[in-house]
């Protein structure tokens, strides 16, 4: 199989990169492992949405109608999990595993959330804010008893409001989150992108008016084998969900797994380095939208469709000029939109790693304790410390466990996060069966 | 009086060598490494600890790693994730069978007793997991698999407590007559130079005109989830390219020789998945039950490989006080505690007792 653009991801970024290259008359293979189209901020999006995020959804719809209608090829349900030199991509669906070489590929793999380690923070009825959002806005589920949210970031706020607006209840918020004064440095210039911040102030305010919000790090989830009451400075209260939330960072599990593939270290997570197009170090591999920096979703549509006409200037559709003429007022509008991320990255550093006993990763049941041994012993950084724990090594392939991980032994060496190497990721990036793999033989 | 030495290459032959020497009175040992200990295939190969199916000229020096590995606390204060499991060669054949048989005939006109040839009632006895095409075995009984980075970080804290110094993040770009080794952080004299920079060695003489053929490799490794214990063994095939076992964590690391890309400038080497589909189709066909086992990494790493496929190891011919250990060709894994010993003696002394006579740098003479 062979295709002229190959995009990763069907998300703000990926829908828009794939509905531009279409349009300059490439061929396009789109995919994504989810059955729909939309991602995670446009995930289950219809055009008569309503409510907080409404107009959000509205976009996506209005994108993903379009896309139906592109001609570009549209896989879903279909996981990448492998990029070689050429580039050749190899993805999975319906059990089977696939080759497919193309002339550039772009990348939009979105974000991941951060885990909140915490002590119980394993417990089942212990989960993250953005799986819970996944639930409401694929299957319109809402968790049910007593339900606490926990950590800190805009999408806390807005998980609140959504689920408090299609009625559901919450008992309370641990607002986690640190003192405001340094971020006020970057407001003037967060004011640029009209409207983002006074969305997420209204979401907040109504939040507020609803639920009782606490302010406070202290905090525990404890029970016998299942979630029974969140400790909060001491006191215990009834509970029955926890969601937590620490932020999003870029989704770097395949850029990462690009051997030379360049990366560094910008508002506490790791991000592959890329020019105003989007390319990153690697000859034919872009990345658009949130998993080459986290702008939100206006930000990552706009990113798609740069990325799109850097690759049809590349692939021989049009010269410099005319590229440059394209692009010039996505340019613009993008750095609009991106306005308000350094007050928002301000705002919300993470969280510092938890004490001893809590558990960063959960695949290999290895403590914050024993990362901290490691470091004493002489382990400077993630990959060596695989060698003396084997944290990072589980199922998860150091999805959730390995921006824990980071942070954890920066800490304890008491050096700045830049200054300790990424979890190396290896391909297979997604499982895949030995079977499926043989039947490539 | 005190001697000096410069070890070139912090992988495990570098660091065997480095520690064996440094344990000798008077010799003042320093390891430059260009990245960091293990970089390379030391840490990242697939562990085995087999004397099984060896090249006849490697049997001797085989056998006397064997007898450290079963000790390796003695020498590092580790045992390196050492097991003695077994390793095992199936015939998939009649033809496979035979060809065992032959092998196991030349062992013992040898003289050599450790392979013993097993029926395939044994053979299920020790896997049953196997599929039922299975004809018969070579095990070793008392081969194994060790943890490469576990054994790769004893050996580095062995080194530094005998006094020796690791100097990590200096490359060296050449050796110059009067044993001058160039390096990116200047040059530095000894009176003795150790060339164990693996895939990187066969440069390094080559600049001193000494022609010793190598060629890079990149076997290819994969790793599943874990899984129940099945597999007690390390399992080859006798006609297939196989490596395949179950870790004490219950997964499963199955390799077996197949190559991948690799570039010497970047030192970088790629996973060629194509490729290792070969792999898992062998590893399934042997063990049905890995089918539906989901892969969660892949890697590869970078090593030398010689015409004859065994190793390196003696003196230069053009350079005295230059000496060579490299181009294991994929399975210097299990020699490294013998290799390095063989080494120290021909560094301090000028000769070995051990049994290295076949590995001399002169057979590559024009």
């Amino acid at each position: 199989m062979r295709v002229d653009v190959l995009v990763l991801g069907a998300g703000p970024a990926g829908m828009s990169a794939a509905l531009e290259a279409r349009a300059q008359g490439l061929s396009v293979l789109l995919l994504d492992e989810n059955a729909a189209p939309g991602g995670q901020v446009y995930r289950g999006a219809r055009a008569d949405a309503r409510g907080p995020g409404a107009d959000q959804a509205r976009a996506g719809a209005k994108l993903a109608a379009a896309l139906a209608g592109s001609g570009a090829e549209r896989r879903f349900g279909a996981t990448l999990w492998a990029i070689e030199p050429g580039p050749v991509a190899f993805f999975s669906e319906e059990g089977g595993a696939r080759r497919v070489a193309a002339g550039q590929i772009i990348l939009a793999p979105g974000t991941t959330e951060r885990a909140l380690p915490l002590p119980g923070w394993t417990l089942p009825g212990v989960m993250g804010v953005g799986a819970a959002q996944i639930l409401m806005k694929s299957a319109g589920l809402l968790p049910s008893g007593a339900v606490w949210l926990a950590g800190q970031g805009p999408l806390l706020w807005l998980y609140a409001a959504q689920a408090l607006a299609k009625g559901g209840r919450i008992a309370g918020i641990v607002d986690m989150s640190g003192p405001r004064t340094a971020a006020l440095w970057h407001l003037p210039a967060a004011l640029a992108a009209p409207g983002y911040l006074a969305r997420g102030m209204a979401w907040m305010g109504a939040v507020r008016r609803q639920v009782p919000v606490h302010r406070s790090r202290d905090l525990r989830a404890e029970g016998d084998g299942q979630l029974e009451r969140v400790v909060i400075d001491g006191t215990p209260h009834p509970a029955d969900t926890l969601l937590l939330h620490d932020g999003v960072v870029p989704n770097t599990q395949v850029t990462r797994a690009i051997q030379g593939c360049a990366h560094r270290f910008r508002a506490g997570a790791w991000e592959p380095v890329v020019d105003e197009w989007g390319h990153t170090s690697t000859a034919g591999i872009l990345v658009a939208g949130d998993g080459g920096g986290v702008f939100g979703a206006a930000a990552a549509a706009l990113s798609g469709r740069i990325a799109a006409l850097a690759v049809a200037h590349a692939l021989g559709c049009f010269g410099v000029e005319q590229r440059d003429a394209l692009a010039g007022p996505l340019l613009l509008r993008r750095g609009r939109q991106r306005a308000p991320r350094r007050f928002l990255d301000a705002l919300f550093p993470p969280l510092p790693p938890p004490a001893d006993p809590v558990m960063l990763c959960r695949c290999e049941e290895v403590s914050a304790g024993r990362v901290r041994e490691a470091v004493a012993l002489g382990c400077l950084g993630t990959n060596q410390l695989k060698a003396f724990t084997r944290a990072g090594m589980g199922a998860c392939q150091g999805r959730v466990c390995g921006p824990l991980l980071h942070s954890a032994v920066a800490a304890a060496r008491g050096v700045d996060g830049a200054m300790v190497e990424p979890l190396r990721t290896r391909f297979p990036t997604k499982p895949l069966t030995l079977g499926e793999l043989a039947a490539l033989a | 009086m005190t001697h000096t030495a410069i070890i070139i290459g912090g992988g495990l032959h570098g660091l065997s060598t480095a520690l064996h020497l440094a344990r000798l009175s008077g010799w003042r040992v320093t390891v430059l490494e260009r990245r960091h200990v293990g970089r390379h295939s030391s840490g990242i190969n697939a562990g085995g600890v087999r004397r099984l199916g060896r090249d006849m000229a490697e049997v001797g020096l085989s056998m006397v790693a064997a007898e450290i590995w079963a000790s390796l606390p003695a020498l590092v204060g580790d045992d390196g994730g050492f097991r003695p499991s077994g390793q095992m060669k199936l015939a998939e054949s009649d033809a496979d069978m035979a060809a065992l048989e032959r092998r196991h005939d030349a062992m013992r006109a040898a003289g050599w007793t450790h392979e013993e040839l097993i029926d395939a009632t044994e053979a299920r006895r020790l896997l049953p997991a196997m599929a039922p095409h299975i004809r018969g075995a070579m095990v070793v009984r008392d081969d194994g698999a060790a943890n490469p980075m576990r054994t790769v970080m004893a050996f580095r804290r062995a080194v530094l407590a005998a006094g020796a110094e690791i100097i990590e993040g200096v490359s060296v770009h050449g050796i110059a007559p009067g044993l001058l080794v160039e390096t990116d952080h200047g040059p530095m004299r000894a009176d003795r130079v150790a060339n164990c920079a693996g895939a990187w060695a066969t440069g390094l003489a080559a600049g001193l005109g000494e022609h010793i053929p190598t060629t890079a490799k990149a076997s290819m490794m994969m790793v599943t989830e874990r899984l129940p214990p099945f597999c007690q063994p390390t399992v080859g095939s006798q006609s297939r390219a196989l490596s395949f076992k179950q870790t004490e964590e219950g997964t499963v690391v199955i390799g077996g020789g197949h190559q991948g890309s690799n570039d010497l400038a970047t030192e970088t080497a790629n996973v060629d998945f194509a490729n290792l589909a070969h792999a898992a189709r062998i590893a399934a066909d042997i063990f049905p039950v890995v089918r539906n086992a989901r892969i969660v990494r892949s890697w590869t790493g970078i090593e030398a490989r010689t015409p004859d496929q065994i190793p390196v190891l003696g003196e230069s011919r053009v350079l005295p006080g230059l000496f060579h250990s490299f181009g294991y060709s994929g399975h210097g894994f299990q020699l490294s505690p013998a290799a390095g010993a063989a080494m120290a003696e021909l560094m301090a002394r000028g000769a070995t007792n051990l049994p290295i006579g076949a590995f001399s740098p002169a057979r590559f003479a024009a």
